[in-house]
């Protein structure tokens, strides 16, 4: 079969859904590639670049439309191209289909099969063909370059002969896959990095990439992301409130803002209002990249640079990738050439459109004469990971409650091991003259002061303390220096040999002890 | 005067015994503890040297200086690898000690009660002591005299046999006689029987025959625990010993020996219940011998077990930001601690993670793979206990095992079943990657199946540690 890519009919659109290297990648899944003349000048790839991979360069739309099986594209399909989908074709693109009802019939009427790049699921299996994350990447990158251009300071802070440089303040706000890219590369430019999530979870994802993340002074229970998918959903009135009021607090101190804030479906949030621009020193800059969606900032104007009254930047530009076409392309074109890695199971050059895959059924949202979207729940569970399992913290009264139990337990165990003790060394004392009764105290309390100190002894120690106590056990020749005196000739023999060996014990058992105690050390 | 001066010099040494046992709660600290021991011992022998009743302290002097010497020459030849060896002949030695000076209360006590009057107020020493007693002290001494005797007989033995199994003289795998149990229960009865005897007359040869039944029942006892408890078997001897110890000092009326032994006594105890919990053993089912029987059969293995070579451990290392090492009795036959730890010093130098997780029963000895490791130069501070680092397995991504098997088998939790259930045991299994070093396929010294090696994530790397490590390391730089 044959895979083409069309010149893109936007205007201002300079991304291609092929590049010379992705067409190599995808002849080794059995296909024949075709695109359209002049499709990757914009991107900087050309013609010759194209044959040169093997790629067949043909002229005008309907002839690339005609000769493809499988038509690869960037942007929204407009009413023409659409037209030219046939039942046996098969379209991959950029199709927004939860605000494109017309285009959705207009396939279904055609027979073909669609598969909307923006519908791959987020699980971690379809990660390689997320276009949005990769293109948001792009976005993310570029709104701090396009912020840097327009803002009239360094973002380091610099220290000269010539005076002192602040460093630039920078304020991100939504910290998904955009903002996350705007949070590293500020941070990498040398400014200093505010972000700011309604998912508390990604905090940590903030903190990793150098900034620091806006805890909101607010109690409520944040719907868990991963039921979204990863994305953010709708928050609550008052949450918005205690959300708006900290934009207030800082918006006088930071110079440029970055708003990512999108939610799937809906119009963007506007989260940046004109107060908070008023407030703005002269000279700040607002990136919008929610420009598309209505933007996040009041007075954002999509695909346009505005300057406030104050002289504040807001820049609702969202061609972001189209920007750095080379780059977006390259991304955009492999994540395509995955998405036929998925379709040709048997890489033989033929498209399987296994509608019970779940990536595949997810992004496909016209097949077969009907309109296929929204998709089913994906069977895989979303990406985040589950909370941890949370402890309830117990109350204080809890705490004391199971402390005093312990404590009571404990009581009660000592004292009847003390009574019992007590009781057997009282019996024992009863029968025994006061000479034994002497020793066996000390014998006691000698097995008591080991119990207390062994405990104590370290795991690691545990051979060294073996050898020690088999030193010291040869105390035993105490008992023969003793008896050596004795007139008996026998006892005499006896105990020459328990001191001989008592001395070899306490000889060696120390010295090995110390052997091995010098080899332990700290690193 | 000389009476007081020794009392005096006991409670120190006694003190200095008390603080050398306490001292080894850290590393540092234990380095000073084993002078307070030496000059606890120093002062104590001087002690009873010039105190009552000592005589020939000449010949004394000269036979502790040639045991010294010996003992001197074997503490700097042995190598660390066979210290368990060590410990249990050493421990022998204490065992025929406590013997040898039980039969001399013995004879003394017959020697003395042989006496008239005027001839034993004119004794001195130890003999002096026993003709000042009364009759019930007499008869308190001889359940003394024996009860020492029997436990110093059943070390001695005990410890010749855990000796020659750790040495690998005699065959590491529970042996018993025809008749089992029964045996030691008959030999058992026997002392008894020879107990009561002795405490009637007084005569030797009940003496004599508990003495051999004891001797029988260390042999026999030890022969019948598996090579896989030894750990236990090696604390208990050690706590046998105090035992020992505390009995010849009830009969001899010295306190410092009580002291010591009890000290000695209960450490070994606790070391041994420590160990059984680390194994989730009771105490008595080693005793008797063996493991205690399944309720069912064994759960079946699937899957086969992967072999890999030293080019893919060397690839898969180089890509590991976090490494466990596992060591286990294996690394201490091939004498490999010296190997791991220079593969721990280069991929510490290429800055990755590496860490070693001991179990508590690794090896045959109560930290026994510390003292390798740190003859080896491991710092000490990233050997961590199982419990310090099982949680952290998941997030690790090679983890390397070096001759253990049952201390990293997952049957223990998943296998009912399974003759170790319910043990600890180190995760390694949730790591990224397992490399086993083994040297081949069998089940090992316990004879149980593991299921980690047939795990997905578990790749086997055939062959005697030392070599593969000297493989491995040619590929790591």
């Amino acid at each position: 079969m044959k895979i083409g890519t069309p010149l893109e009919v936007e205007a201002g659109e300079n991304r291609v859904a092929m590049t010379p290297d992705s067409a190599r990648q995808l002849q080794k899944l059995g296909y024949d590639c075709v695109i359209e003349a002049g499709a990757g000048a914009k991107a900087g790839f050309s013609d010759a670049d194209y044959t040169a991979a093997g790629v067949e360069v043909v002229t005008g739309a309907d002839a690339l439309w005609s000769a493809s099986d499988i038509i690869a594209k960037v942007r929204i399909p407009q009413e023409a191209e659409l037209g030219r989908l046939t039942a046996d074709k098969t379209l991959i693109t950029f199709f927004n289909p939860g605000g494109n009802e017309a285009g959705l019939e207009q396939a279904k009427a055609t027979g073909g099969s669609v598969i909307a790049m923006e519908m791959v699921p987020r699980i971690s299996r379809a990660q390689k063909m997320d276009a949005l994350s990769s293109m948001a990447n792009i976005a993310g990158y570029r709104a701090v370059i396009e912020a840097g251009n327009n803002f009239g300071r360094f973002f380091t802070g610099q220290i000269t002969a010539a005076g002192k440089v602040p460093p630039a303040k920078v304020l991100v706000v939504g910290a998904g896959v955009a903002g996350l890219a705007a949070i590293g590369t500020s941070t990498s430019l040398g400014a200093i990095t505010y972000a700011f999530d309604v998912r508390p979870e990604v905090a940590e994802q903030v903190e990793s990439m150098g900034a620091e993340f806006v805890y909101l002074d607010f109690e409520e229970e944040q719907q868990d992301g991963a039921a979204t998918g990863g994305y953010a959903a709708v928050s609550s009135p008052e949450f918005r409130e205690a959300q708006l009021a900290k934009f207030r607090e800082l918006a006088p101190e930071v110079d440029i803002v970055i708003t990512t804030a999108l939610i799937p479906n809906r119009p963007a949030p506007k989260l940046w209002t004109a107060d908070m621009i008023a407030a703005m020193k002269p000279g700040s800059v607002i990136v919008d990249l929610a420009a598309e969606k209505g933007g996040n900032a009041e007075g954002t104007v999509m695909d346009e640079k505005v300057v406030t009254e104050n002289g504040v930047t807001i820049i609702g530009y969202t061609d972001f990738p189209s920007r750095m076409a080379a780059q977006a392309s390259t991304l955009y074109s492999t994540n395509i050439r995955h998405m036929m890695t998925d379709l040709t199971p048997e890489k033989d050059g033929q498209i399987n459109h296994n509608m019970e895959d779940d990536v595949i059924r997810g992004a496909t949202v016209a097949h077969a004469g009907a309109i296929t979207f929204p998709p089913p729940p994906p069977k895989v569970a979303a990406i985040a990971a589950k909370p941890k399992e949370v402890v309830p913290e117990l109350t204080p009264e809890e705490k004391r409650a199971a402390e005093t139990a312990a404590f009571k337990a404990q009581t009660k165990n000592q004292v009847t091991l003390l009574a019992v003790g007590g009781a057997l060394l009282l019996a024992v004392g009863l029968v025994a003259p006061a000479s034994f009764m002497q020793h066996f105290i000390v014998f006691v309390l000698s097995v008591f002061i080991g119990f207390q100190v062994i405990w104590g002894v370290a795991h690691s120690l545990h051979t060294p303390l073996m050898a020690v106590t088999n030193a010291i056990s040869s105390i035993i020749i105490l008992g023969a220096l003793m008896q050596i005196g004795s007139g008996s000739w026998l006892v005499i023999i006896l105990a020459s040999l328990s001191i001989f060996m008592a001395g070899i014990n306490i000889f060696g058992g120390f010295l090995v002890t110390r052997r091995m105690l010098a080899m332990f050390q700290k690193s | 005067m000389d009476f007081g001066f020794t009392i005096a010099a006991y409670v120190v040494a006694a003190v200095l015994f008390i603080l050398s046992l306490g001292g080894l709660s850290g590393q540092e600290s234990a380095k000073r503890a084993v002078w307070y021991g030496i000059a606890g011992m120093g002062l104590a022998v001087a002690a009873t040297l010039v105190g009552p009743g000592s005589g020939f302290w000449l010949l004394s002097l000269i036979l502790i200086a040639a045991g010294g010497v010996i003992g001197y020459i074997v503490a700097t030849r042995v190598q660390m690898t066979e210290m368990p060896q060590l410990v249990a002949a050493m421990h022998s030695l204490v065992g025929l000690a406590a013997v040898f000076v039980g039969l001399n209360a013995h004879i003394e006590l017959g020697r003395v009660l042989a006496m008239d009057d005027t001839a034993r107020h004119a004794l001195e020493g130890f003999a002096g002591l026993l003709a000042h007693k009364s009759p019930v002290e007499i008869n308190i001494l001889r359940v003394e005299v024996f009860l020492g005797i029997f436990i110093g007989a059943v070390t001695f033995t005990g410890s010749v046999v855990a000796y020659g199994k750790l040495a690998g003289k005699l065959t590491s795998s529970a042996q018993k006689l025809p008749g089992g149990h029964m045996l030691n229960a008959a030999a058992a009865a026997l002392s008894v029987l020879c107990l009561v005897w002795y405490f009637n007359t007084g005569g030797f040869f009940p003496l004599f025959l508990m003495t051999l039944a004891a001797l029988f029942i260390g042999y026999h006892l030890i022969m019948g625990i598996g090579g896989a408890d030894m750990p236990v078997v090696v604390s208990m001897l050690n706590s046998y010993s105090g035992w020992a110890a505390a009995a010849i000092g009830f009969s001899l009326g010295n306190d410092l020996l009580i002291v010591v032994g009890a000290l000695v006594g209960s450490s070994g105890a606790i070391l041994s219940y420590i160990m059984c919990k680390a194994m989730n053993r009771s105490f008595v089912s080693v005793i008797l011998g063996g493991f205690g029987g399944s309720t069912g059969p064994a759960m079946e293995v699937e899957g086969e077990q992967i072999a890999i070579d030293a080019d893919g451990v060397a690839q898969a290392l180089e890509e590991a930001d976090s490494v466990v090492i596992i060591p286990g009795y294996g690394m201490a036959v091939a004498q490999a601690q010296q190997n791991v730890a220079e593969l721990t010093r280069r991929l510490r130098a290429a800055g990755k993670e590496v860490r070693f997780a001991i179990h508590p029963v690794a090896g045959r000895l109560p930290g026994h793979m510390n003292v390798l490791l740190a003859e080896a130069k491991v710092p000490y501070d990233i050997v961590l206990e199982m419990d310090e680092i099982n949680d952290d397995f998941p997030s690790t991504d090679v983890a390397i095992v070096i001759g253990s098997n049952d201390i990293v088998n997952p049957a223990a939790q998943e296998d009912p079943n399974s003759p170790i259930a319910g043990m600890p045991v180190l995760e390694c299994w949730k790591a990224k990657q397992v490399f086993v070093s083994k040297r081949g396929q069998g089940t090992g010294y316990s004879g149980i199946e593991n299921p980690l090696f047939y795990k997905e994530n578990t790749r086997m790397y055939y062959g005697d540690a030392k070599a593969s490590l000297d493989e491995l390391l040619k590929r790591i730089d």
